[in-house]
Parts: C-alpha cells; structure tokens; sequence
C-alpha cells in the first residue's frame, strides 16, 4: 500500500444523527418543505409557460382542487384509494419486507373482480355477482402477495424485485383478459350491470362508500399495528430480526401471514376501483390501468409517511391536492396532461428530502473546530 | 421475414441494453435505481433536443449524432446526479427516491411532447442520421442476410454494445471495478480498505444513469425513427428486468437483450394467434426473469446473487 502523507484536511460538512428528534421539529421540517415545494412548482410552471404567472398558478390549484362541492368530494374519494393502497403496503414496510407490489395485488384484485363479472353477469343475481367479485378480488390480490411472500421465507428471494416483476405479469394478465373479452373493443371493458355501481347510481354515495371503507380500514389497521400481538410481531421482525429469533417468533409465518393481510387490502382496494368507483376495467401499461400506478404512489405515500395511518392520511390528502390542482392549471394554460405528474415528481423530492433534515445535523466546518481539531492530532 | 425479425430484435435490445447497462453499474455500488424508467425518459428528451438543435445549425451528420449522445449523456446523468444527491449524500430510501424519479422523468417526457408540437420543434429530419446504416455500407442497402443482420444498424446500436463491453471489462478486469464491486457488497469493508466510498457511489450513479439515458434518446432517434412515443416508461422496466435476467453481468445482457427485445417485437410479426394470445406474450420476458430470480435464491451461490449491500443506505458513522 501507498503511504498517505498528504494533510488530511477536516471535510466541509460534517454529518450527525439526530436522536430524540422533537415532533414539532419534524412537522415543522415538513410543512416548510411543502411551502417551499409549492413556490418552486409554480416557479418552474412560471418558466414554462408565458401564461402562468404566480397568481395564476395558485388560483387555478386550489380551484381545481376544492372549486366545488363535487370537487371536493372526488378530491376526498381520491384520497381514499390513495390511504387505502399505502395502508396495504405498511404492514410490510414496517417488517422491512420491501413490497412494491402493491400495484400488482390492487391489480389482481380488479382483474379477479373483473373476470367474476364478465362470466356471471345475467347468471347471477346482482348481489351474487358482487360477493362473488369481491371474493375473487381477495382471492387474487392474496395469491400475489403471498407468492413472493412464501419464496421470501423459503430461500430469501429479494422481493422488491420479485414484486416488481409480479406488478407487470399482472398488468399483462390484465390485458389478456380485456382482449380475450373484447378482441375488437377499445381495450377498456365496461360494466353496465354486475357492479356497487349499477345499484348505487349517484356518485356521491359512490364516493361515501370509498371514504367510508377507508376509514373503517385505517382504525382497523391502526389497532392491529399499535395494539395487537401480530402488530407488535411485525415491527420486532422489522427492527431486530435476531431478537424475534431469540424470542421464539417464527418469522417466516409472520411474513406469510403480514402479505396475506397486505393482500387482503388490496384486493379490497382493486375490488373498489372497479366495482365502485369506475365500473370498468382497463390493463394496458402502468399508467393507463384502472389502477393507474396508483400503488407505486401508495408505496411513497406510505413511506414518506412513517408508517402513520393519520399522517399517511395527510400525504394522501397532498398528493391529491397537487394532482388535481396542477391539472387544472395544466389545462387553463394548455401544458398537456403529463404536467401534473411533474409537478408531483417535484412535491415527492421535496418530501422526500425531508427525510435528511430530520434525520441528520450538518455542521459546517468553523475556524475553531479546526484549531481545536489540530491540538487533539498534536 | 426472420431476417427482420432479427435485425429489429437487436434494434429493440439495445433500447434494453443501454437501460441495463446503466443500471448494473449503479447497482454494482449499491443502489437500487427504480428510477430508471425516469432518467431514460430524461435522457430521450435531453437527446432530441440536442438532435434538433445540432440538425437546425447545420452541423454536418457525425456530429449530429454525437451532440445528441452528449445531451442524452448530460441529461440522463443529470437525474443520475439528482438520485445520487438523494441517495448517497442524503442517505434517503431508495425505492422511494428512485420511483419519485420515474413519475417525474415520465412527467417531463409527457410534458415536453406535449410543447413540442406547440413550438414546432420536430427532431424527425435529425433523427435520420441516426438510424441511417452509417457504419460499414454509406447509404447503401445491405445485400446478404449477414450484412443485414450485423451491419444495417444506425450507429448507436454499436454504441450501447461498446458500452456494455466496456462496464463489462471496467467491472472484471480492472482495480477501479473491484473497488466498486467491494462496494456495493460491503461498504464499510470497502471503506476500512481506504477506498473512497462516496466518491465510488457518485461516478457510478451519474455515469450509469448517462448511459441509460442514451437509450431514452436512442429509442426515438432510432426505433421510432424520430417520432415521438411515451413507452420509454415500460422499457425501462423490461431494462431493470434484464440486469436480474443476466444476472448482474453486462456481457450476458448483450445476449439477453437481444431476447427481450426479439420477446419484444414477436407479436407484431406472429399471425394466426389471437389478439388475447398476442397480449400473453408479453408476460414472458417478466416472467422468466421472476422465475430466475427464485432460482438463483434457491441455488444462493455467491456468483449469481445480487450485490450484498443492494438497496441500504451507507452512513460511515452507524454501526
């Protein structure tokens, strides 16, 4: 080996982890960055367009956001199936079984859906196709978490990239349904009958009903994390995998037995986006499904959160919040569709950087720590 | 009719095997980069306007080409150097970091479609000097299948082979390689041994994420032939797919790119199989990597995992 003679100067920047981090400084560290993610967003869309400027910019995102009556309750229903694919996804994130396959299971679960109506619609009476739906949606969604969740256990597959690839089988899987039903159609199966929706008809109530399921699921989930003995399972799994080991968890049937419920969930979650919400099917890429990516949302949705149903809530309520304002914005000065997504791209870097603030301290390197540094060497 | 289908599945491949190529060196140092869909959309961007831009001065055809090489390198490593800031210095979750990326970069591929038509900016005519056989045969058309096959091919075709090539002898052969690989497998190891770890993390993030971006660029300069499509997104992922297909190793993902890419076209060119059997076939390529994947688990030999330090943050002061 070379010797290293050179002066090693003290770097610029030092790192510390913070402990005990106080719950006001986290809130704080957050509510900043969403203010300060707003103004870059509209400066940006400032810089893009001629016909934005900042007045603009802010009229239009909270008018497309809570314009109207009608707006706020599809702004509240969105939030919903946001809440309710990102409480899918945490049961795991906190066992540290890294599930982004939530896209996939929500995914499944409208295609088990999906197929019951197709094949029993005029066979069945309306009610039975739903409960029949509803558990053919359970039953998929389960089977494409646990899938990855039994090759974890067994031989420690990496499930992120498992689940990853399962995501897109399903989309394809997907496709192969539409097509086989409709080979000529649009690529989007339609459901006049067979559905919550058809027997609802307003979508005001279509949209209580989601709102309502969310929030039975999250005081649910909320007790079974904090107060359960499968909650408490789960994060001593998550945080010291050794220690449940000692203590005599078998954590194999602990994971089996979290992905399980994870699939529950979002087969409820898939069950929901076809039968209530959009009584439709639709599977040809990420972004044009019914589940519209909507899981891979759910999984920053959840972590950004911290695994907290409330603040998972908030997170949710944001991310709609932007979506829906930034396209009206996008619309009133014609930036296309896809401007929406760039402006949340942008909010989820901010959120996300969060994160370091709260997590470490940064000190600059001073004159004086340099001298002191210097006496310590001596 | 086999010939075309041969030539266009190493057409398609190589979009993979840019995307792939980037990823395994990112990955090698222990970054899980989901956002390679994104930065491939960055980089098609940041590549058609350099097209357009050199194509609208009149520079003469080589250069052309290589400026929009140049700006799909700088943009694409543009979101490399974003996802390492978030990842290596500010040690935030990756996944999470690298899907951000993605909605954004898909955002921005949308958005800048969307404006081009607007501000009348086409890059087709500058796209014509990229998928042109340039190489071997001038303007000729090639006359045996060989030639078709091997040397039809614009120019960035032989690019990304290079490329994979070169990550391939880079990783293997030489000391800079090793200290990467050592560092995607056990950072604090690699650090005790007084390899600069950070330092390691950001070339391979920002170079990796350039040469991905080449695909982005490559796949509308060449593929499409110079008109604008939004599936970058989706062959991003069959990119991430392919470094577990070939396990890590850019020299099989010369090989397993060519049969994503042949997996890839296959439907257009199959006839008398339904329209529901055709939209199975793109099941396999996920498929077959997550059954690979399962299997290299369960034989859990050391060569074919994937790097041990994948996906967790380093910070030099934890224990």
């Amino acid at each position: 080996m070379k010797t290293n003679a050179r002066h090693v100067r003290e770097p610029l920047i030092h790192l510390t982890r913070r402990m005990n981090v106080p719950t006001w400084f986290a809130w704080a560290v957050r509510v900043g960055a969403f203010a300060i993610s707003m103004l870059v967003c509209c400066l940006v869309s400032c810089l893009l367009s001629d016909k934005v400027n900042p007045g603009f910019f802010f009229k239009y995102l909270f008018e497309g956001a809570f314009g109207s009556g009608m707006l706020i309750m599809s702004l509240l229903r969105d939030t919903a199936m946001y809440l309710l694919l990102a409480l899918a996804v945490t049961p795991c994130f906190e066992m540290r079984y890294w599930n982004i396959g939530g896209e996939g299971q929500a995914m499944m679960g409208a295609l088990g859906c999906a197929l019951v109506i197709v094949l029993t619609t005029g066979r069945l009476p309306v009610w039975g196709t739903i409960v029949l739906s509803l558990a053919a949606a359970l039953l998929l969604a389960v089977l494409w978490a646990v899938i990855p969740a039994l090759f974890k256990a067994k031989w420690n597959t990496n499930e992120t990239l498992l689940t990853l690839m399962f995501n897109y089988i399903a989309i394809c899987l997907g496709g192969f349904l539409i097509k086989k039903v409709a080979p000529m159609g649009t690529g989007i199966l339609n459901f006049e009958s067979g559905t919550l929706a058809s027997l609802i008809g307003s979508d005001a109530v279509k949209s209580i009903v989601i709102i309502a399921t969310a929030v039975v699921v999250t005081v649910v989930m909320f007790v079974y994390q904090k107060y359960s003995k499968h909650g408490y399972e789960i994060s001593v799994v998550g945080q010291a995998p050794n220690t449940a080991r000692y203590i005599g968890i078998n954590t194999r049937k602990v994971i089996v037995r979290t992905l399980l419920l994870c699939g529950l969930l979002g087969g409820i979650a898939g069950f929901l986006l076809v039968s209530v919400k959009d009584a439709s099917f639709l599977s040809d890429s990420t972004a044009e499904s019914t589940v519209a990516g909507r899981g891979f949302t759910a999984v920053l949705i959840s972590w950004l959160a911290h695994f907290n149903p409330l603040a998972m809530a908030l997170t949710s309520l944001l991310v709609v919040f932007i979506t829906r304002g930034a396209n009206q914005v996008g619309n009133m000065a014609r930036l296309g569709n896809s401007y929406a997504g760039m402006m949340v791209g942008i909010f989820f870097f901010f959120i996300i950087a969060t994160e370091f603030f709260i997590n470490f301290k940064i000190r600059f390197r001073s004159h004086a720590d340099a001298i002191r540094g210097g006496e310590e060497t001596k | 009719m086999i010939v075309t289908m041969i030539t266009q599945a190493i057409r398609f491949g190589v979009v993979f095997l840019y995307g792939s190529t980037g990823e395994i060196l990112i990955e090698k140092s222990g970054h899980l980069n989901l956002g390679i869909p994104g930065i491939m959309c960055l980089g098609g961007v940041g590549g058609c306007l350099g097209a357009y831009w050199a194509h609208r001065t009149g520079l003469p055809p080589a250069v052309v080409v290589l400026i929009a090489v140049l700006a799909a390198m700088l943009v694409g490593g543009l979101g490399g150097l974003l996802y390492g800031v978030f990842t290596i210095t500010m040690r935030c979750n990756q996944n999470v970091t690298g899907l951000a990326l993605t909605t954004f970069g898909a955002g921005v591929l949308g958005f800048w479609g969307t404006q081009m038509g607007d501000k009348e900016i086409f890059f087709a005519p500058a796209s014509r000097y990229a998928f042109t056989p340039s190489l071997f045969f001038g303007n000729k058309t090639p006359d045996n299948w060989f030639a078709t096959i091997f040397l039809s091919h614009g120019v960035l075709v032989y690019l990304g082979i290079v490329f994979a090539i070169l990550v391939y002898l880079v990783l293997k052969y030489t000391r800079t390689g090793l200290s990467l690989r050592a560092v995607g497998e056990n950072p604090a190891a690699a650090d005790a041994a007084g390899i600069p770890v950070i330092r390691h993390k950001y070339v391979a993030c920002v170079l990796g994420a350039a040469i991905a971006g080449v695909g982005g660029a490559f796949y509308l300069l060449d593929c499409t032939r110079g008109s604008l499509e939004y599936v970058i997104d989706a062959m991003g992922w069959l990119a991430v797919a392919l470094v577990i297909f070939s396990l890590w190793r850019p020299n099989i993902s010369i090989f397993g790119s060519f049969i994503f890419g042949f997996l890839y076209i296959l439907p257009r060119y199959i006839e008398g199989v339904g329209l529901a059997e055709k939209e199975l076939l793109k099941v396999v390529p996920y498929a077959v990597t997550a059954i690979i994947l399962i299997v290299i688990s369960f034989f859990n030999k050391k060569e074919t995992q994937p790097p041990a330090a994948l996906g967790l943050p380093y910070f030099r002061e934890d224990r």
